[in-house]
């Protein structure tokens, strides 16, 4: 089992989304978070250049069987880019998940998932 | 080349502005008319922002900015048209066999400057006032075709409609001289915008949401409203701006002032009365947008009847307004169009609603006048009949015309928003920014 943890730009979630329900994948937890990586954000305000910022960015969470996590990982990438790909356009991380336990039924494991 | 034609274009209007004749001011400023006639016309415009709340809590997240920029877009867009050649073409006096007003002296509002109306208010007063009304009847089609139209599609869109649609339906109804304030002894029964503002642009709204289509995954998808606090805050900045817009109608502070404003407070509370009950019976819970929405359906409904009936008939307006507004989005989601915000289900219908069924509650006084203005007879099924053909005439050319507005848009300057762009959202693909930034860490 993996925990796929995704940051990508606000304006393509409805884009990942849709990638991920055609690949099947269809449980995920999204949430608004701010950050910044490379991604520069230099604006002018008055004439006065502003250094770079917290940006607005939205995270995807998605627990996994081992089976799912190559498909995820390029439906993600395909829907999350812009174009050939810009900076900013985000980060995929994959952890090992060492247990899922679904509570209404008490399942572990797999099948929990 | 191009800079000299502004600046004839500058030198003309100069010349213009200057060359306006000072017409003596005959009647005398009537303070108490005038004081109530300003706050009229402010409480209009508060419902503007208000509009702009009511709609940018129902839509969802992404496109919140987008959504509420439409009435301001209207504010800004109708708030130029308007002193320019609206209200001339508004109220000029009759051209085209009455098709629509043109008056000279009303561009810029240039013969205006001295003069003061019959009502005791300077001309100004009015021409503001009527001017909100401009401003809120486009704004009010944005409901039916949220989230999917480009900016400046829309902006093209409300500035032709304003022309071709608001000017020529608000002569034939209010200018001493349109066909339907004639007709009949008594003319077409609109008080306050029924068909003026209401019917034309519920019309309008539906005709638009079928011209372009349903948003992308509706109906499969479920679209939630983003924040509802704001819409209700925008349904009671309505509530209160209506006032202006109902009791303002009168054009006077007296009854009949009072009288307007007694049966749109009741309509309100009685429409939201009877959508409460409705949901309660079907669902055995009484919803906040469900309520705001009978508020709204009560207000409509009563526009056009806030002169003539008494509290018993706007009790009913209100309530059938609701029943009857209700039942027709439900018919909406059978059919599967995509009004997205209710602009037909609610401004078409209601108005259409109130329109006719105020005929069985006009108070006595005022049908004594139409028998005797008929020499002898007349009976509220004959004043039924101008009802109906005043909402059939603006059903017809509001929706006719808006399907050629919609047409020409489409292929000059694009209305329907693109695939990519509907989806990122309004905010980030038209306007770059987004809603609700104050909930980041800085």
């Amino acid at each position: 089992m993996k925990l796929i943890t995704a940051i990508i730009q606000e304006d393509r979630l409805d884009n990942v989304r849709e990638a991920l329900i055609q690949a099947d994948i269809t449980r995920i937890s999204v949430s608004r978070i701010s950050g910044h990586g490379r991604q520069e954000d230099i604006e002018i305000y008055r004439g006065r250049r502003i250094a770079p910022n917290l940006l607005p960015k939205i995270k995807i969470e998605i627990a996994v069987n081992e089976a799912f996590v190559d498909p995820a990982i390029d439906a993600i990438i395909a829907s999350a880019r812009h174009g050939e790909g810009q900076i900013g356009d985000g980060k995929i991380f994959v952890t090992p998940l060492e247990e899922c336990v679904r509570i209404r039924t008490k399942e572990r494991g797999c099948s929990a998932i | 080349m191009k800079l000299t034609r502004y600046w004839a274009l500058f030198l003309f209007l100069c010349i213009g502005l200057f060359a306006s004749d000072a017409a003596a001011a005959e009647h005398v400023t009537d303070s108490g008319t005038t004081a109530w006639m300003l706050t009229a016309t402010t409480l209009v415009l508060l419902m503007v922002p208000g509009l702009a709340m009511f709609y940018g809590g129902l839509v969802r997240t992404k496109n919140v900015l987008g959504t509420m920029m439409h009435s301001f877009a209207a504010m800004v867009v109708i708030g130029v048209l308007w002193p320019t050649i609206g209200y001339s073409l508004s109220f000029g006096e009759g051209l085209l066999g009455g098709f629509i007003g043109w008056n000279p002296d009303y561009v810029l509002l240039r013969g205006i400057d001295d003069a003061i109306t019959d009502a005791g208010i300077p001309e100004y007063v009015f021409a503001m006032f009527q001017g909100k009304f401009a401003i809120i009847a486009p704004a009010l089609i944005a409901g039916a075709i949220a989230e999917r139209v480009s900016f400046r599609g829309y902006v093209l869109f409300i500035a032709l409609w304003s022309v071709f649609i608001y000017s020529p339906i608000c002569h034939w109804v209010w200018a001493e001289d349109g066909f339907l304030f004639n007709m009949g002894p008594a003319g077409a029964i609109d008080f306050a915008g029924g068909t003026v503002v209401h019917i034309s642009s519920g019309i309008s709204a539906l005709v638009a949401a079928l011209y372009l289509g349903a948003r992308r995954g509706y109906p499969r998808n479920v679209m939630h409203p983003n924040n509802l606090v704001m819409t209700l805050i925008g349904a009671g900045l309505l509530w209160v701006g209506w006032f202006g817009f109902n009791a303002g109608s009168a054009v006077a502070s007296d009854l009949d002032t009072a009288r307007a404003l007694t049966a749109t407070q009741i309509a309100a509370a009685s429409g939201a009365f009877a959508w409460i009950i409705i949901e309660a019976m079907l669902y055995n819970k009484a919803t906040s947008l469900g309520m705001v929405s009978g508020i709204i359906s009560g207000l409509v409904a009563i526009t056009p009847a806030a002169g003539v009936v008494q509290p018993g008939g706007a009790i009913i307006i209100g309530a059938v307004s609701a029943l009857v507004c209700f039942l027709a989005i439900q018919l909406k989601n059978r059919l599967g169009y995509d009004d997205s915000l209710d602009a037909f289900g609610i401004h078409g219908v209601g108005g259409i609603v109130g329109a006719l069924v105020l005929v069985f509650f006009i108070r006595e006084s005022w049908m004594s006048e139409a028998v005797i203005a008929a020499g002898g007879s007349w009976t509220v099924w004959q004043q039924l009949g101008i009802q109906a053909a005043a909402v059939l005439v603006t059903v017809v050319y509001a929706g006719v015309v808006t399907l050629l507005l919609l047409f020409i848009t489409e292929k000059t300057v694009g209305f329907r928003l693109g695939e990519a762009g509907e989806m990122s959202g309004m905010d980030h693909s038209l306007h770059g920014e987004h809603g609700y930034g104050l909930i980041n860490p800085n």
